[in-house]
C-alpha cells in the first residue's frame, strides 16, 4: 500500500491578465509535462478569467539571488542617487522637461 | 555591532515586512506555519466531501453547476496552501501522508454529515462564512506565500458564502416541509460552525505566539463574537432561528451575548470520533490509491516523449 510514486516535476506559472500586461508569476503545481502544466494552471489559477496567456517552466530552472548577499548585492545602485530625475536642479520656469 | 538573525527577524515582524521563504526564520514559527497551513490545505481538500456528496442531487441545473463551482474552488484553495507550505521545506508527499496517518489534522466541521439539500445551504451561509472571518485577517500573516494565497482564497470565497444564503433563502419562503428542512439545517450547523474558531482564548496557548508573529491578527473568541453578531441579523432575513436560548443582544458590551459551547463534542471531534471522521479519511486515501495509476501512467507518458524527443 505504501508504494512511493515518483513525484512529478515542480512548473512556476507565470500568468498574463491582458495584453499589454507583463506575465506576472502566479504560483506553482506539479504536472507529469508542460501540456499537463498549461492545463492544470488553466484550471487552478485562470477560473475566473485571470489571464489570457499561460507561461509555464520548471522550478528547477529558475535561479535565485541569495537574500543573505542582497547587501553587497545591491550595493552598487546606493550611492547613485543621480540615476534618479530629482537630482537635477532646473529652473521652476523650464517647462516639458 | 551586527544584528543578529533573530534581531533582524524580530524587526520585520514588528515594521509589518513580510517573512519569504529563503529569509531566516526561528524554527519554532516554521513549525507552526507548517502545522497551521497544511492544516488549513487538508481542510480545503476533505471539505469537498461532504458537498460533493450532493452535486449528482442538487436540485437545479444551476444549483449544480454552482455547487461544482464551489467544490472546484475548494480544490483550487487546497492546491494553494499546499504549495505555500512547500515553500517552507515540506514535501507534498510528506504532508499527504501526515493526513493519511491521521498525524495531521483538518477542520473539525468537515466530520458532520450534509443529510438534506439544506445542508449546503447552511454549509455555505455558516460554514464559508467562519472561514472567510478566519481568512480575512490572514491576507495579512507575516509570512508572505501565506498572505498571498489567503488573499487569492478570500477572493473566491464570497461567491461561496452568497451561494449558500441564496439556497436557504429559497427554502425559507418555500413550502413548510421546506422551512422545516431549512431551520433543521441551520439547528446541526450553528454550533460545530462556532466551534470552527477553536477552543476559548484562554485555553489556546499557540494562538498567543502566533499573534506575536503576527500571523493571527485576532484572538479566537474575538474572531466568534464577530460571527455571531452578524448572523444574527443575518438569519433575521430568513426568518429562521438560531438554536441558543441564551442569545441576547448585550447593550453594555455592544455584542451579543450567546451560550456555552459544548467542548465535550468539539474535543471528541478532534479525536477522531465524530460522526464522519472514518469515512472522510477512507475516502481520501482511497482517492489517493485509486488515483495512483493515473499519476503513473502520466510520468511513464512524460518520459517516452522527453525520450523520443532526445532521439530526434
Ligand atoms: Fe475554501
Ligand atoms: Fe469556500
Amino acid at each position: 500500500m505504501d508504494r512511493k510514486t515518483e513525484q512529478w516535476p515542480l512548473w512556476e506559472v507565470f500568468i498574463r491578465a491582458r495584453q499589454g500586461l507583463d506575465h506576472k508569476h502566479a504560483g506553482s503545481l506539479y504536472a507529469a509535462d508542460a501540456a499537463m502544466a498549461i492545463e492544470n494552471a488553466r484550471d487552478v489559477y485562470t477560473r475566473r478569467n485571470e489571464g489570457i496567456s499561460i507561461w509555464v517552466v520548471e522550478s528547477k530552472f529558475i535561479h535565485a539571488s541569495n537574500p543573505d548577499e542582497s547587501a553587497s548585492l545591491y550595493d552598487p545602485a546606493n550611492d547613485k542617487i543621480f540615476r534618479h530625475p530629482g537630482f537635477y536642479h532646473l529652473p521652476d520656469e523650464l517647462k516639458n522637461i | 555591532m551586527h544584528a543578529t538573525e533573530q534581531e533582524l527577524f524580530d524587526s520585520k515582524i514588528s515594521q509589518e515586512i513580510r517573512i519569504e521563504p529563503k529569509d531566516w526564520m526561528p524554527e519554532e514559527y516554521r513549525k507552526m506555519l507548517i502545522r497551521q497551513m497544511s492544516q488549513h490545505a487538508h481542510s480545503e481538500i476533505v471539505g469537498m466531501l461532504p458537498e460533493g456528496n450532493w452535486i449528482t442531487r442538487a436540485p437545479s441545473l444551476r444549483r449544480k453547476a454552482t455547487l461544482i463551482a464551489k467544490v472546484q474552488d475548494e480544490a483550487g484553495h487546497g492546491l494553494y496552501l499546499y504549495s505555500a507550505t512547500e515553500t517552507l521545506g515540506i514535501t507534498r508527499d510528506e504532508t499527504i501522508e501526515q493526513l493519511h496517518a491521521g498525524k495531521a489534522k483538518y477542520s473539525s466541521i468537515f466530520n458532520y454529515p450534509t443529510l438534506t439539500w439544506a445542508d449546503i445551504g447552511a454549509i455555505g451561509w455558516l460554514v464559508d462564512g467562519a472561514a472567510i472571518m478566519n481568512q480575512v485577517p490572514l491576507c495579512r500573516a507575516s509570512y508572505g506565500p501565506y498572505a498571498r494565497a489567503m488573499i487569492r482564497i478570500c477572493k473566491e470565497e464570497s461567491f461561496h458564502q452568497r451561494q449558500g444564503f441564496e439556497i436557504l433563502l429559497t427554502l425559507s419562503r418555500g413550502s413548510e416541509a421546506q422551512r422545516e428542512m431549512c431551520q433543521d439545517a441551520i439547528n446541526r450547523w450553528w454550533w460545530p460552525s462556532l466551534m470552527m474558531f477553536g477552543p476559548n482564548d484562554d485555553a489556546s496557548p499557540n494562538s498567543q505566539r502566533s499573534m506575536q508573529w503576527k500571523i493571527k491578527r485576532f484572538s479566537n473568541d474575538e474572531l466568534r463574537q464577530k460571527f455571531v453578531d452578524v448572523c444574527v441579523d443575518q438569519a433575521k432575513v430568513l426568518h429562521m432561528d438560531l438554536p441558543d436560548k441564551d442569545l441576547k443582544w448585550n447593550p453594555d458590551s455592544g455584542h451579543y451575548d450567546f451560550g456555552e459551547i459544548n467542548w465535550d463534542e468539539f474535543y471528541e471531534v478532534l479525536k477522531g470520533n465524530g460522526p464522519c471522521n472514518h469515512e472522510r479519511l477512507e475516502a481520501r486515501k482511497k482517492a489517493h490509491e485509486e488515483g495512483r495509476w493515473v499519476r503513473e501512467a502520466a510520468a511513464a507518458y512524460a518520459r517516452k516523449k522527453n525520450h523520443n524527443h532526445a532521439l530526434i
